[in-house]
């Protein structure tokens, strides 16, 4: 597609807002319809998106497989991480009210965190099965 | 403190152990942390079947919300048993894996490998801990996601339609799993067990708490590769590294009848053998057919894992036809052949791991003379077989011993003398490895070599377990005969 300048142009103003979206689904999951699992998929668009119109060595550069696949184990060490936290500080596997003196609080934080876990571990999965596919095609 | 934690470190250790494995990733570390964290789920589900047969059933609330809201984790004699089986075959094949693997998994894939299998037996022990049908989902999702993975690492480049062959058919069993424990969530309102075992008396025979029965038999029945269910299973056996079939054979359908025994007798209370679906009948039925068919296709392989496999569907119809009996007796036998059939299989399967790595191949031509090439392989081989058979003195005598007694219980004489005649095919498929590897003799120019230390030890330690609980059967057939009567609801 390196003739397409439209594509290209219109991409390339695309991914940034798109990536900002993510976010925003990502952190305002508590308050509306939104969350880990998908605010994962939308960042990994931006990528995916990316790697259509510029082509795969291109997002192999911007992430690289051996990264992406660390990030997505990070995603589930964070999940797990907070529940580990939770068992440490005297509660539940899970049990966010142990995690901060304000129980309310701790609640909000450790769901926000868990979700963060996800987000990450969807993101690096769908990046990282959108560059099996593709280097599948181009032979490699 | 550790102590009130035990139930929640059996998953969570396994479960946070598979990503950091992706992180480690360079080969020793990896294979070092692995078996420190699987040994260490071995302890910790002893630990727990210790708290439990002293103390009773232990309850765990996730996240500290309690049931029936939240989701429970609830160890009972049973639960405790399974998950002390299953984290141990979990420990012995990971032990056996490194020096097997070396030549059946790419170097750069090891640390997925591991992972996967940590995420495998995480999955396995989940089902057997959770105390809501929904995470028996979620749980069962995860150790068939990635038992698809590891049957697809394996050499041959069948595994791969293999691994998609069964990812179909489980994708299928575990849809009607869900539909199943959805319709019972419409009648019932909860999803905890013990919650809906008090609920469901109230909507009992109604036509969609009989369609959840019927989904939820058909979803297990194809995930426990009852006759004739079973396509799935022989080829993802055969095709899959040696460990990983050890490891599948040993625990993947034995969680699956676990489910059954939990559901049909801890949550909805419908006795099998009691008109209430004609379950009872069908499945005395189709374990028998199970157990006839399969053995007698079992003795026509020539590729001998193959034939094992086909021994397993067979297996499998020992375990149901146990439960089909719903009886005291009945169901020990069930629940202690889960026990010895992962013992004796793991250790034939993991035999079968030493011929692949020393031979190169498993078909019957390839053993020829192997006996005097590798003889403790080859014996460890021997007695698992023995012990398939059922002779005196092994586990698997054991197993058909409360079968038969079982049968005899309830005055079905045919049965019995169908389970005494099942033996002598068993013996056939038996004989005729034994025959090629001792009276054949071997290719001329080789010369005797055993398989590697690090092999044969978990092979002997499983076959040799299998032996010891021929013998003494307290650790075995004494808490299944707990567990049996715990679902039976004799005891509390």
């Amino acid at each position: 597609m390196k003739r397409q300048s439209i594509l290209r142009v219109v991409s390339k103003l695309l991914i940034p807002y798109i990536l900002l979206f993510a976010l925003y689904v990502q952190f305002h999951g508590d308050y509306g319809p939104g969350g880990g699992f998908q605010a994962g998929v939308i960042f990994a668009a931006a990528f995916i998106l990316y790697g259509l119109v510029f082509g795969l060595e291109p997002v192999r550069r911007v992430a690289p497989p051996e990264v992406v696949e660390k990030v997505a184990a990070l995603g589930v060490l964070v999940y797990a991480g907070v529940g580990v936290v939770a068992m440490l500080k005297g509660g539940n596997f899970l049990d966010y009210s142990a995690l901060e003196q304000h129980k309310a609080h701790a609640q909000h934080h450790g769901i926000l965190i868990i979700e963060a876990g996800v987000g990450i571990t969807v993101a690096a999965v769908m990046i990282s099965i959108f560059q099996a596919f593709a280097a599948r095609r181009a032979g490699r | 403190m550790i102590r009130d934690q035990l139930p929640a470190l059996q998953i969570v250790v396994p479960l946070v152990a598979a990503p950091l494995c992706v992180v480690l990733r360079r080969r020793a570390p990896v294979l070092t942390f692995a078996l420190a964290v699987v040994w260490s789920t071995f302890a910790i589900a002893l630990a727990l079947l210790r708290q439990v047969l002293a103390d009773g059933p232990l309850v765990y609330a996730l996240g500290g919300w309690a049931a029936p809201w939240g989701i429970e984790y609830r160890v009972d004699a049973l639960a405790a048993f399974v998950l002390m089986f299953v984290s141990l075959m979990g420990a012995v094949t990971l032990s056996y894996a490194p020096r097997s693997l070396t030549h059946e998994i790419p170097k750069d894939r090891l640390h997925l490998f591991v992972a996967a299998f940590l995420l495998c037996l995480t999955g396995l022990l989940g089902i057997v801990i959770t105390g809501d049908l929904f995470n028996v989902f979620v749980f069962l999702e995860i150790s068939a996601l990635s038992s698809y993975v590891l049957i697809a690492m394996g050499r041959d480049r069948r595994a791969l339609t293999a691994a998609f062959h069964y990812l179909v058919l489980g994708t299928i069993g575990a849809t009607f799993i869900l539909i199943g424990i959805g319709l019972l969530y419409m009648m019932t309102g909860t999803l905890n067990m013990a919650d809906m075992a008090t609920r469901i008396t109230a909507v009992m025979g109604t036509r969609t708490v009989l369609a959840a029965f019927g989904f939820l038999s058909v979803g297990l029945f194809i995930k426990m590769a009852l006759f004739p269910l079973h396509v799935w299973l022989p080829n993802a056996y055969s095709y899959a590294p040696s460990t990983v079939t050890a490891f599948l054979a040993a625990t993947a359908t034995k969680v699956s009848v676990y489910v059954m025994l939990r559901f049909v007798f801890s949550v909805t209370h419908v006795r099998m053998d009691f008109g209430y679906s004609d379950l009872g009948a069908l499945t005395i039925a189709f374990s028998l057919a199970g157990i006839f068919v399969a053995s007698t296709v079992a003795i026509f392989q020539n590729d001998v894992k193959r034939m094992l496999a086909y021994s397993s569907v067979a297996q499998i119809g020992y375990m149901v036809l146990g439960i089909s009996f719903a009886s005291v007796t009945g169901l020990t036998a069930a629940i202690v052949h889960l026990f010895n059939h992962a013992l004796m299989k793991g250790g034939l399967f993991l035999a079968m791991g030493c011929f692949a790595l020393v031979i190169g191949g498993v078909r019957l031509k390839d053993l020829e003379g192997v006996g005097r090439r590798m003889p403790w392989t080859t014996f460890a081989w021997v007695l698992g077989g023995l012990s398939l058979i059922g002779i005196p003195g092994t586990a698997g005598f054991i197993s058909k011993l409360y079968l038969i007694r079982a049968a005899l219980e309830l005055d079905v004489w045919p049965v019995a003398a169908l389970i005494l005649l099942s033996s002598l095919l068993a013996l056939v498929y038996v004989w005729r490895v034994v025959e090629v590897a001792y009276f054949r003799p071997p290719p001329e120019g080789v010369e005797r070599r055993e398989a590697p230390w690090s092999m044969l030890i978990p092979t002997w330690a499983l076959v040799g377990a299998s032996i010891v609980f021929g013998v003494w059967t307290s650790g075995s057939a004494g808490v299944a005969a707990r567990a049996a009567e715990l679902l039976i609801g004799i005891a509390p």
